[in-house]
């Protein structure tokens, strides 16, 4: 679960391209994509010190950084498992099986949802809400992954195989 | 029932994400009319007024006259944006839309900015579609600038259309199309008070129009075959199709494209049934936030704007979302009530604190800790909720919990009296 403090050049390039796709002066539109990438490079999460990178790197005040990180639910401001994984809970997954599937993996990980297991392999995700892909429920995502029709054996073939 | 392929493409075809097999199947005609200059904007315009389209992304706003409201021959930038944030639950045929059928939008996105004048165009993707729909649409998107379909100064005519991919990082609001202009700002998706709309005063503050993926996906086939055409495919103010996400309870759940205005029986058929021999109790015939329908209510109801809303309810997105007779209405409609809870932006009070109350008090109700009596107050916290926020977020809130208790309000009172009952006998086994 540890972390880089500073952005890699290669996420600064990619920031720059990003920034590119909106008009001069607009840059903080790239900000989601800066997190995103600062992230990424960072084992799932961003750190205080990488926020204040990307300010820098946008030129904003950190603030207008802060304010994105903990308004979107795919960021991360505390360390966490290296492998996210969310399990959809809402309305159609729920109808079929996925609040079981999330109660099964808990039960499986030895952890609740929002919890990461101690060797800091998997980050189950605080009860998800809907994902669309409402007509392969239950699902469940790893990374970016989409994986739907899932059974709880399946569930269990899943995680087994993240490292 | 007919499936009727407007903006997925047909099952049988190949690969149909690439360009290929899109322009194959006739992909581009009209938009490559644009560039020669043998189409002009007005055209477009009145063809898809005429057309009778309505915005599919819930509610059902006509598209031509959106449009309309833009500014003419004022100074660029003016913005097209799509709304590719898909997150209302239940629903999940955007995401089909941008694996299976990319160039469809891209091309109803260069005829749409085209026909209000606007030159740059971003399509705003939910971040959760990073693994494989925002990949096929990226590459379609380079398919579609390396044949000179998305650029400066295209063809005879040397149009400009620029179109850039933006992914959020996930929040339900930025679908609604104020918040996800703060979030193309870069900013907390915190809807904005309207008027000014976004056609006066958009992103950056610059005129913009924004419309759902699957609205801008029918464009196309509207331009090419006519607003005649479009509009014969259903009944009087629902033209077109719907792609019908039928999941819950059913045996073969799926996205189904077929004509508004089928017969709710027939979809059901067509997705197998109610799931497993069970009988039909409800269903929600539009997303998560549209009113929830007893069977014998819905069984009478065909799908478009007209009949659903006359039944109480709405279209919606389309979702439609099925539940069996042995399903529990309070730990739906909790279900539901939390997903309120979670996503409220929290910038207006009544939404803010409402949400939270009603989760909180239908966990109550299910854990034997309720009255009959705190129905009144449930329903009495939606009620203060509609119509007092900025956004439509608190009213999708409310008309869950509204219809729920009109509908099943015996089933809720019996819930909590034995739940009460329960509760009591086990604290009397641990005294």
């Amino acid at each position: 679960m540890s972390g880089n403090s500073s952005l890699p050049d290669a996420a600064r390039d990619a920031i720059r391209e990003s920034a590119a796709r909106f008009p001069s002066g607009r840059q903080r539109s790239a900000v989601l994509d800066a997190l995103r990438l600062a992230q990424d490079g960072n084992g799932g999460w961003l750190s205080v010190e990488l926020m204040d990178a990307v300010a820098e790197e946008l030129a904003l005040p950190p603030i207008q950084v802060y304010e994105v990180a903990t308004f979107y639910s795919m960021f991360e401001v505390r360390p966490v498992g290296r492998h996210c994984v969310s399990v959809c809970t809402n309305i159609s997954c729920w109808l079929r099986g996925g609040r079981e599937l999330l109660k099964h993996l808990e039960s499986r990980l030895g952890i609740s949802a929002g919890e990461s297991t101690v060797d800091g392999r998997i980050f189950l995700k605080e009860e998800e809400e809907c994902l669309a892909a409402c007509t392969g429920a239950p699902m469940m995502m790893v990374g970016h992954r989409y994986h739907e029709n899932v059974t709880p054996d399946e569930a269990d073939r899943i995680v087994e195989r993240l490292r | 029932m007919d499936l009727v392929h407007v903006c997925m493409p047909p099952p049988d075809a190949e690969r149909p994400w690439r360009l290929e097999s899109y322009e194959g199947r006739g992909g581009y005609r009209v938009w490559r009319k644009v560039l020669a200059g043998e189409l002009d904007a007005g055209q477009v315009l009145e063809t898809v007024k005429a057309s009778g389209l309505r915005g599919r992304g819930g509610a059902g706003f006509p598209t031509g006259l959106k449009w309309s409201f833009m500014p003419r021959d004022c100074e660029q930038p003016t913005y097209l944006v799509c709304n590719s944030d898909e997150s209302e639950p239940g629903t999940c045929h955007d995401r089909d839309i941008l694996r299976y059928n990319p160039h469809v939008l891209i091309e109803g996105m260069a005829l749409s900015a085209f026909a209000m004048g606007a030159t740059v165009s971003y399509n705003y993707i939910r971040g959760e579609f990073l693994g494989e729909p925002v990949p096929r649409f990226l590459d379609a998107l380079d398919e579609a600038r390396a044949a000179g379909l998305i650029g400066r100064g295209l063809g005879a005519a040397g149009i400009d259309f620029e179109l850039h991919p933006f992914a959020g990082a996930g929040a339900y609001i930025c679908g609604e199309e104020t918040g996800l202009l703060e979030s193309l700002e870069g900013k907390p998706g915190k809807p904005r008070f309207k008027p000014p709309f976004p056609a006066q005063s958009g992103l950056y503050g610059r005129p913009t129009t924004v419309n759902n993926t699957q609205t801008l996906a029918c464009v196309p086939a509207i331009v090419e075959k006519g607003a005649e055409w479009f509009k014969s495919l259903g009944p009087p103010n629902s033209a077109g199709t719907m792609i019908y996400s039928v999941s819950g309870h059913v045996e073969r759940p799926g996205n189904y494209e077929a004509p508004l205005g089928v017969s709710f029986n027939d979809l059901l058929e067509h997705a197998g049934g109610v799931w497993k021999g069970r009988k039909l109790k409800a269903v929600i015939p539009g997303g998560s936030s549209v009113p929830v329908l007893p069977a014998a209510i819905i069984r009478e109801c065909t799908m478009d704007y007209d009949s659903l809303s006359e039944a109480g309810s709405a279209l919606g997105t389309g979702a439609m979302i099925v539940m069996d007779d042995r399903t529990c209405m309070v730990s739906v409609l909790r279900r539901i009530a939390r997903f309120y809870y979670a996503e409220s932006c929290g910038q207006c009070t009544p939404c803010r604190e409402g949400t939270g109350w009603l989760y909180r008090m239908l966990t109550r109700m299910l854990e034997g800790r309720a009255r009959v009596s705190d129905l009144d107050l449930l329903l009495s916290v939606a009620n203060n909720i509609e119509g007092h926020t900025i956004c439509a977020l608190g009213d999708a809130a409310a008309w869950p919990v509204q219809s729920f208790l009109k509908h099943f309000r015996g089933e809720f009172e019996e819930k909590i009296r034995s739940s009460r009952a329960f509760a009591r006998q086990r604290e009397a086994a641990y005294a």
